[in-house]
């Protein structure tokens, strides 16, 4: 297991920890934590194998959040000396005193174990900031030079960050964490004639190192190679006639209808209308847990912070709270939400299950995603034996287009790739599709959920929230899944075409 | 930089003196940040901050390197420095390579940092903490953010450009609800200091709207002749100019790319007169007036630092006059050098009627309050896809007689701009989609006469 980098360990984490607490604990707060963290983010883009640019970017810096007579305040700094600590804490105290006016809700947090002195690191081998720059991107030169030829242009990118966490509290938890994660991309571009489209591959961001990109869990030259050809089907493929069809749905595409259509619906900040200005509320209410019916009995959805190359793992979440799994649809039925401690007490959950995070040191901690999966079936399907149960449908491959409604109701995705399904089988690419739905009608229409071996962790880097804005990675595991009588649009038409 | 001995000025030259590239290109970064939030008549969270962040582009023959890091201290610059030196001398060239724009000092370049704080809402909050109390007498619940920033961005070059720019920017969005959920209305405003805001009459509005909504309609999806008013307008138009790049539409890759090669620019899009442009003197919504890229895209190009901005027509008189431009892209397309200017100001004919006359004048139409979820589904067409959100009202006879549903849309900005069939007169704006990234919008009320509902949305 890799250790935490010995710079980051030298800088003045405790005695800036000790500043700040005390300052806040002279002034009166009832609680008050202290969170040092430093993000770096490099990224590099090439286009036909040319290196368009790259950044190498860091954020460091430190936050004091305290609760002044049952009000938040909140400060950051950039000077890391005890005296700038301490100063941020005076100034937390201050904005809970500008803001206490306009606070009628007296902020409690629910009880969590103590963490005296606790490190983690993410699973990975080989850190990306450790290899040069020049051999990443001759790497993606390689790889796009290989597309070239073949497709007319090729753009690639890769993202890679690394977060370090300090944090503090006045209950005598201190833990510090390093994580990796990294997302390449490569999209083949092609026109014949006045159709112009593009192909992107699946492979997902994922919580590992540089040792993604040479063979350890992804086989990058492989799905490069299908790449042209299937980029010259779809160039070629008939556009979709719109209606009701059924749906066989690979876990490329699935893990984003399960993050906007489940991962956000279920956070508890958004039911209970902390967003309802701007990300907004959810269908699933409060008062509907353990009682609304979500999607059909094949339907179990879990939330976590511990599964191995997560994004949203970790070992203590923001509020010093350690990461866990738990159940948030149970056989179809809603029997869970995503939580921060000061919800969990207030709706007398209990415990929280560690969803704080703030992306920076700049920022709150807010309810934030778990890693949300859909549960395969133990010996369930194939995703070609879930194909053979379909007379007239679609397979759909590949995240494209998202959007849904404010209160998660209404959603609409695109894709990479479409596939006619004829007879069990499938007959070949469709273009301008999307496929548009109720959330609640979409998961009971689920019929049946693949088996572990179709099973696929996606996500994503961005997952945006809160205001100030705030992005946060999450990944989605999935299995294959089966709809039945799933709205399919034709977006060429949608367009007035 | 933290460094309190050290002001931005002399961060910007002690790193230009320590690089030992060809050239070299110094960005500084200070910000500062204050903000309430809140929900349901209560604060739910708030904070100040502070950043600090230097970017320096060393250039060594056609390569650079770009190394940005924050909370830099005195002793700590030298090996920023010499990281982006290195990482210029190792790197692969690069094809927006030009020559680093020249200068001198520009005004203003030696006045000390002014950062924002949360006195500036010292006005703000109690009256905010009325409406509250308003609120709560009548029912009513009022979500929203205040936030107010101010960053103010040193750029000096190893050419002698030392310029600095100040941009304040604030903005307020406010959300009522009835007590049982069912009724929502939005407004939002841009401001850049919070003096202007006034939020008692803010809230009136949204009590009229949420009056408005007593009266539920519902109406299928559809093809409706709708009256936009300018947030949702600044959405739309804000996102036909992210995808106005030269290269992209040059490439074959956007709405903008002429069939056969090439791109669209000379095109006519609207049969009215219709303007888009930006200025960074534009009153009220004045921005950088000059290029600060801190990396290298499509769009940018670090060897652009510097390169003076000014008023830029990418619509005029209804035809495509422009697209967003590199002096590299400009290059390749034969196109005029326009960059990306951070505001954008729509406007048509100048006896264009207020939305008030607009609604009077509509037999049968929806108003709508914002947009928000906008996708983009085809980059070919520029459709995008998104909802209706806080407020679809049923408008007949020249007055609203109602709420109806909210809608998932799918429509292209490019393609709505040939069917308006009125367009209003233009003023500022707060984007309720895209203000996290752009708040400096000025844009009119338009109505579209067969806007397409694609299917209704359950929200509320």
């Amino acid at each position: 297991m890799r250790q935490i980098d010995p710079d980051f360990l030298a800088l003045p984490l405790r005695r800036l920890a000790d500043a700040a607490l005390q300052r806040a604990r002279d002034l009166g707060a009832e609680h008050a934590s202290f969170r040092l963290e430093r993000v770096r983010a490099e990224t590099l883009r090439l286009f036909d194998a040319r290196l368009e640019g790259s950044s190498d970017a860091d954020d460091l810096g430190f936050a004091v959040r305290v609760i002044k007579d049952g009000t938040w305040g909140f400060a950051s700094g950039i000077e890391l000396t005890p005296e700038a600590a301490a100063r941020a804490a005076e100034e937390a105290v201050r904005v809970a005193a500008v803001s206490a006016p306009i606070n009628r809700e007296p902020v409690e947090l629910a009880s969590e174990p103590v963490y005296d002195d606790v490190t983690w690191v993410s699973a990975y081998k080989v850190d990306p900031f450790d290899v040069p720059l020049p051999d990443k991107a001759a790497l993606l030169a390689e790889w796009s030079s290989g597309l070239l030829g073949r497709v007319d242009h090729v753009s690639a990118s890769l993202m890679q960050v690394k977060e370090q966490k300090f944090y503090a509290d006045t209950a005598g938890t201190v833990t510090t964490q390093q994580r990796v994660r990294l997302h390449p991309v490569l999209t083949a571009m092609r026109a014949d004639g006045d159709r112009f489209d593009d192909m992107r591959t699946l492979a997902p961001p994922v919580g590992r190192g540089y040792e993604y990109l040479t063979g350890t869990g992804w086989d990058f030259p492989a799905e490069l190679a299908e790449i042209p050809d299937l980029l010259d089907e779809k160039l070629k493929a008939p556009s979709v006639e719109a209606g009701p069809y059924d749906l066989v749905i690979d876990p490329s595409n699935l893990w984003l209808t399960i993050h906007e259509s489940i991962g956000h619906a279920t956070e508890l900040d958004r039911a209970l209308g902390y967003e309802a200005a701007y990300a907004g509320t959810s269908f699933a209410t409060f008062d509907q847990l353990g009682s609304l019916h979500y999607g059909s009995p094949v339907m179990n959805v879990t939330g976590d912070r511990t599964v191995e190359h997560g994004l949203a793992t970790v070992g203590w979440d923001d509020e010093g709270v350690a990461g866990q799994s738990f159940d948030i649809v149970r056989e179809g039925t809603l029997v869970g939400y995503q939580l921060d401690r000061r919800m969990a007490l207030l709706k007398g959950l209990g415990r929280s299950n560690g969803c704080a995070f703030a992306d920076s040191p700049g920022h709150v901690p807010i309810q934030r995603m778990a890693n949300v999966s859909l549960r395969p079936a133990a010996d369930g399907p194939s995703t070609d034996e879930l194909i053979s149960r379909v007379e007239r449908g679609v397979y759909v491959v590949g995240d494209k287009s998202w959007s849904i409604d404010m209160q998660r109701y209404n959603f609409q995705f695109t894709g990479q790739r479409f596939y006619r399904i004829e007879n069990g089988r499938l007959a070949g690419q469709l273009r301008d599709v999307a496929y548009q739905a109720t959330t609640t009608d979409f998961w009971r229409s689920m019929e049946a959920v693949g088996g572990p071996e179709t099973y696929v962790l996606g996500g994503a880097f961005n997952c945006g929230k809160g205001q100030p804005g705030q992005v946060a990675p999450v990944s989605h595991g999935a299995p294959a899944a089966l709809f039945r009588g799933v709205r399919i649009l034709n977006t060429a038409q949608e367009g007035g075409k | 930089m933290t460094d309190m001995v050290t002001t931005p000025q002399e961060t910007v030259e002690r790193a230009l003196a320590l690089s030992e590239a060809d050239g070299c290109v110094v960005i500084v970064d200070e910000g500062s940040t204050a903000n309430l939030r809140f929900a349901g008549n209560t604060l739910t969270t708030n904070g100040v901050a502070r950043s600090s962040q230097i970017t320096v582009i060393s250039v060594a023959g056609a390569g650079v390197g770009v190394v940005s890091r924050s909370a830099v201290r005195a002793d700590q610059l030298a090996d920023v420095v010499a990281a982006a030196d290195r990482a210029a001398r190792e790197a692969r060239p690069s094809e927006d390579a030009r020559p680093l724009v020249e200068g001198t000092a520009g005004a203003g370049w030696e006045r000390p940092v002014e950062p924002t704080s949360i006195g500036v809402f010292g006005d703000f909050a109690p009256a905010l903490g009325e409406a509250f109390a308003a609120a709560d007498a009548s029912g009513r619940r009022l979500y929203g953010f205040a936030e107010h920033s101010v960053t103010s961005t040193f750029v000096g070059s190893s050419t002698g450009l030392r310029l600095r720019h100040d941009q304040p920017t604030g903005r307020l969005e406010l959300n009522a609800k009835s007590a049982d959920m069912t009724r929502s209305a939005w407004t939002g405003v841009a401001t850049r200091d919070f003096s202007d805001v006034d939020v008692a009459a803010l809230d009136e509005t949204l009590t009229r709207r949420l009056d408005w909504a007593k009266r539920r309609i519902s109406l299928e999806p559809g093809r409706y002749e709708t009256l936009l008013p300018p947030t949702a307008v600044s959405d739309l138009m804000i996102y036909l100019y992210w995808a106005a790049g030269a290269r992209d539409a040059a490439d074959g890759r956007t709405v903008f790319s002429r069939p056969g090669g090439g791109t669209r620019v000379g095109e006519r899009l609207s049969t009215l007169p219709i303007s888009l442009h930006s200025d960074p003197a534009r009153a009220g919504v004045e921005c950088a007036p000059f290029v600060v890229a801190h990396s290298s895209s499509r769009e940018q190009s670090v060897f652009d630092n510097g390169l003076p901005l000014a008023h830029t027509e990418w619509i005029s008189d209804g035809t495509l006059a422009n697209l967003v431009q590199t002096r590299h892209s400009a290059g390749l397309t034969g196109l005029a050098t326009t960059p990306q200017i951070d505001n954008l100001i729509m406007t048509g004919p100048e006896d264009g009627r207020s939305l008030e006359e607009m609604i009077a004048s509509t037999e049968r139409g929806l108003l709508l309050t914002c947009l928000w979820y906008i996708r983009e589904v085809d980059p070919q067409s520029l459709l995008l896809t998104g909802l209706t959100r806080d407020g679809v009202y049923l408008v007949e006879n020249g007055e609203v007689v109602g709420e109806v549903n909210n809608f998932r849309f799918n429509e292209s900005p490019v393609d709505l701009l040939g069917r308006l069939s009125e367009v209003g007169p233009s003023e500022q704006t707060l984007p309720r989609e895209w203000n996290d990234w752009f708040t400096r919008a000025v844009m009119p009320p338009v109505r579209v006469p067969d806007f397409n509902m694609s299917t209704v949305s359950q929200a509320s």
